[in-house]
């Protein structure tokens, strides 16, 4: 019998992409030196690796990156800082006592007790097999990030006739990416009546490249014995059910899916985390503090972003309040909790904390996307029936992540009833 | 006519007049980059181009980018310049890959770097 | 090629003749279509070992099903392949399904089944508290066993390797006919001479069964689709609920799976074309509609796939399992429907007996145990996971983390007797791409693993064999040249 020793870790950083190596970041500079950063993959960076397009970092670097060098500023960060980060290093298990089992080849299993974990798991994308798509199981079916990572990291070529299905971010960055490395890009398909991707996107992904986006479509067979031949797409119609007689016909060999993506929460849920069924992700207070005390969520894993300076600001948030409660700060004071009224999908935080004291140091930032397109429109913050906050809105889309800020002065003066935050068209 | 300005994932709608192929007017930016844009994306469109290029000594290839962007009938000519080089490893992030892709003037850059 | 026996087709079937056949002296081929073995019926169907009710009394199907249902414990322990028999209930939800439910439960007693019960809605409830509440009665079979049809054939196969078997895959054959006492099985990788021919050739086996006898049969492509859910979600089911039986088979099920995840099918659709395993939106909808009818809260949202299975079906409608008639030195397997997984333990026994007993074979002094594969690592507990590491430090790379499965469970299915070939082979033997993900993020490192062990460029991986290559080429071999 081998002896197993348990590590003692003030603060255990799950993931090494932009959430955590920001989370890290933050918590080292708040003071913690023991600090550990746990990656599954051989390097840092996560999915910025791979997304090589531009258009990172305008609200954090005041400048246009892309992800590589994005995600190289945190890492050069994460070096100078010398924080531990163990990279090939799969984390097997955690519980709601934060004792969490990883493995790795160079280490082998490890045991760590922390006194605070923060989640930076990600997300995943929603693959084919959960859509159902009637057809074969022929090869040449790819979730769009699977294409990106062939083409982008290992340097090959996934298909040459492409149909995307989905038209979130993922897969009109790859209608540009794969048309550029010399495939056709036949069409790109979505199921909603609008685009769940940037606009920007839109025109700089599709239109430059005249690749057709057919809104309210969807792809209804695939066909192919051996690899992708061809599929069917058809129209739908107001309850998403295929049209009949709307069929279209393309010969492809390769179908990308960009049809969504689900935070990552298999060991969220092994600590018996609360998750929300509307953004999949854990419930979290104002310092995004799970139900679990001392186990706090951010980035894609909490809720999924459209942005990654969002969940660097975020995640640096979640570090520096694991930090905090691996120092021995406790929070106190009353939830309020914080609900989606119409037209609002997934608010996040969850809850927010009304201090004893009433007095709230600084504002909260409630993020949440919105369910459909709207124009001119008015968010509207609700205290129970008393309006506290109202914004006038230009343009709000599912696909772009909506963000107010409650100050301090409103959340001194909060009643305890329940928050609604609503889109008024 | 109205376009989407591409500068920032905010995508402001665009409407532009352009009269004798010039830009009068612009409406609906909610900055002044979107003023910068709608002049030039009506007259002359530009693009940044971003692409992986083979390394000969690495498995991995190497992600670069156009320094600023060039025009955007240039694009494909660009990824056929990029794709007929080959590098060798050692390069370091913001090296320049291929100086003045397609006679732009614009440099091509490494974005990552490769020990 | 000669050789003494010549087995076509890679099914549960032939793999547990050829695994028998393989303890006795003598050059044996097994034939198979496709690049791996159980890539037809053997690899979708339900994976449920019946008790033995449902058939016939008197049908060769029901003798064969209890018989091999009675075998399972003793060889799935030799093989080192996961059996339960967490039991089954088959529920009645009106007056004239009970009258159903109390015929099988007849049938049951006359097939020799043990442990068959009449129960009522509260124990019902009681034992599966997910079931619609308007059932009114079920037949309980406690000895009704999950099995993953795929992994036992893996491992039939693997065992006759090491005995000496030859498998040759991606070998179809065309043509059967006789010469001078000899069978010449025309494959499309050139002749095979054989003295004694096995056919278990599943959807094919009456078409070669008809070039060498005068009687003849006709075996119909049937079509199941299923859903499969996630495990993640503890399953709603803990035994498999069956709904009363129609005439093209026993209806929709909703079943646990020896890894926890919930399976919902088959449907049966008679299809013209033996290869048409493709998914319907019509029969999916069925299922859907048809499993609510037992499980009422039915939750789709965790589906990770759907898939086909196409089950041979024979007009007669029992199984043909024997000499064939009228020619010496062939046998054969025909019309191998459900339950055919369950009888195949038993049916792999008749055939290899009849063959023994017309072509007496000495029994090698040696037969080689079972390769059991290694333990799965995800479901060792902290203490084995160590060892395992200190055995193998591959351990500790998890490729496929929805599943857990690490590098050295890759590369072992890769190097083990009958090795994956391809993507979907590795994912059948070690799961790698079977969870939520479904390969999104693991099939690019084992697509890397395969192409480093097998030694070929990974533009020539496939997905499933045939041309189901996953890459068409390197970007520059394709960047800027889209002119050409």
């Amino acid at each position: 019998m081998q002896i197993l020793n348990t590590q003692t870790v003030d603060v255990l950083v799950i993931g090494a992409g932009p959430a955590g190596m920001a989370a890290a970041i933050a918590a080292r500079e708040a003071g913690v030196s023991n600090l550990l950063v746990l990656e599954r993959e051989a390097d840092m960076g996560g999915i910025l690796r791979q997304c090589i397009h531009n258009g990172f970092g305008l609200h954090r670097f005041k400048e246009e990156l892309t992800g590589p060098e994005y995600a190289q500023r945190d890492i050069d960060r994460v070096r100078e800082l010398g924080i531990e980060v163990r990279c090939g290093t799969t984390v097997l298990s955690i519980d709601e006592c934060r004792f969490v089992t990883a493995i790795s080849k160079e280490k082998g299993l490890q045991l760590f007790q922390a006194g605070a974990i923060v989640l930076a798991m990600g997300c995943r994308e929603r693959p084919n097999g959960s859509l159902g798509t009637p057809g074969t199981r022929c090869a040449g079916v790819f979730s769009a990030g699977t294409a990106q990572k062939y083409v982008n990291l290992e340097g090959y070529m996934p298909g040459k006739r492409v149909v995307i299905l989905g038209s979130g971010d993922v897969g009109l960055i790859m209608a540009r990416r794969m048309t550029l490395q010399g495939a056709k890009v036949l069409a790109c398909v979505e199921l909603m009546p609008y685009s769940s991707g940037l606009n920007r996107n839109i025109v700089q992904c599709l239109q430059d490249y005249d690749i057709p986006l057919y809104l309210s479509h969807t792809v209804t067979y695939i066909r192919g014995r051996e690899r992708l031949e061809g599929v069917t797409v058809s129209q739908v119609d107001e309850c998403r059910n295929p049209i009949p007689g709307t069929e279209k016909e393309f010969d492809c060999d390769t179908l990308l899916l960009s049809v969504g993506l689900i935070p990552e929460n298999e060991l969220t849920q092994q600590a018996n985390v609360e998750i929300s069924p509307l953004t999949q992700g854990a419930v979290v207070d104002d310092t995004l503090q799970t139900n679990q005390p001392g186990i706090f969520a951010c980035g894609n894993v909490l809720h999924v972003h459209d942005l990654v300076d969002f969940v660097s600001a975020e995640s640096l948030k979640a570090g520096k309040a694991a930090a905090e409660y691996a120092m021995g700060q406790r929070w106190s004071g009353k939830f309020v909790h914080v609900k989606d009224g119409d037209g609002v999908r997934g608010v996040v935080p969850q809850k927010i904390r009304i201090p004893e004291s009433g007095m709230a140091a600084q504002g909260v930032q409630l993020m949440f996307r919105p369910a459909g397109v709207y124009e001119n429109a008015t968010l509207r913050i609700m205290d129970g029936e008393k309006e506290i906050h109202k914004a006038k809105k230009r343009i709000l889309t599912p696909g772009e992540m909506a963000e107010v800020t409650l100050k301090s002065d409103i959340l001194n003066a909060l009643s305890g009833a329940d928050l609604t935050v609503r889109i008024d068209p | 006519m109205e376009i989407t300005c591409i500068n920032c994932p905010v995508g402001c709608r665009l409407q532009v007049t352009v009269e004798n192929g010039k830009v009068t007017n612009v409406a609906g930016n909610g900055c002044k980059s979107g003023y910068h844009y709608a002049l030039q994306e009506c007259v002359a469109p530009r693009r940044m181009v971003t692409a992986v290029m083979t390394v000969a000594n690495r498995k991995t290839p190497l992600s670069v980018k156009t320094k600023t962007m060039i025009p955007k009938t240039k694009i494909l000519d660009c990824m056929r310049q990029l794709s007929a080089l080959s590098l060798n490893a050692p390069i370091r992030m913001g090296d320049v890959v291929c100086p003045d892709v397609c006679g732009t003037g614009v440099d091509v850059i490494a974005t990552k770097t490769v020990e | 090629m000669e050789y003494d026996i010549v087995i076509i087709g890679g099914g549960v079937v032939g793999c547990a003749v050829a695994r028998l056949l393989s303890a006795y002296e003598g050059s044996i081929a097994l034939i198979e279509r496709s690049t791996d073995v159980a890539e037809g019926a053997s690899k979708a169907n339900s994976g449920i070992v019946h008790a033995g009710f449902d058939a016939e009394p008197g049908s060769l199907k029901a003798k064969l099903n209890v018989e091999g249902a009675g075998m399972y414990e003793a060889l799935c322990a030799e093989l080192g392949v996961p059996f339960a028999r967490p039991g089954a209930l088959v529920l009645a939800f009106d007056e004239e399904q009970r009258a159903t439910v109390e015929d099988l439960y007849h049938k049951g007693l006359a097939n020799g089944v043990e442990g068959l019960e009449i129960i009522g809605r509260e124990r019902i409830l009681e034992l599966e508290p997910n079931v619609n509440p308007q059932v009114v009665c079920a037949l309980w079979a406690k000895t009704s066993g999950l099995v993953s049809p795929y992994e036992l054939t893996y491992a039939l196969a693997d065992h006759a390797v090491i005995n000496g078997v030859d498998f040759l895959l991606e070998t179809e054959a065309k043509d059967i006919h006789k010469e001078n006492g000899t069978f010449v099985v025309s494959t499309t990788k050139g002749d095979l001479h054989a003295r004694v021919l096995v056919n278990c050739a599943g959807i094919s086996s009456a078409r070669l069964h008809n070039m060498l006898s005068d009687t003849k049969y006709e075996v119909i492509a049937r079509k199941g689709e299923y859903y499969l859910l996630d495990h993640t979600v503890a399953p709603a089911f803990t035994r498999t609920m069956f709904q009363t039986p129609g005439k093209m088979g026993k209806g929709i099920l909703v079943s646990p799976t020896t890894h926890g995840n919930l399976l919902l099918g088959p449907t049966a659709e008679d299809v013209t074309d033996d290869w048409d395993t493709a998914t319907t939106a019509a029969a999916l909808r069925m299922v859907s509609e048809k499993a609510r009818r037992t499980w009422p809260k039915e939750n789709l949202r965790t589906c990770v796939t759907t898939f086909a299975g196409i089950r041979a079906h024979e007009k007669g409608g029992d199984f043909i399992v024997g000499p064939t008639q009228g020619v010496k030195g062939a046998y054969e397997a025909i019309g191998i429907e459900s339950p055919g997984l369950s009888a195949s333990p038993a049916i792999a026994q008749r055939l290899v007996s009849q063959i023994l007993q017309d072509n007496p074979l000495k029994k090698k002094v040696e037969w080689k145990p079972a390769y059991k594969g290694p333990k799965p690592f995800s479901g060792m507990t902290i203490q084995e996971r160590a060892e395992a590491y200190a055995q193998n430090p591959e351990y500790g790379a998890v490729i496929c983390r929805c599943e857990q499965v690490t590098e050295a469970e890759i590369r072992d299915a890769i190097r083990r007797p009958l090795g994956a070939r391809t993507l979907d082979a590795v994912k059948r033997r070690t799961r790698a791409g079977m969870g939520r993900c479904q390969g999104g993020f693991c099939s690019p490192r084992v697509l890397e693993i395969l192409a480093e062990e097998l030694k070929v460029d990974p533009t020539q991986v496939t997905k499933s064999g045939g041309k189901s290559y996953l890459l068409v080429g390197t970007l520059a071999s394709i960047t800027g040249k889209e002119d050409a």
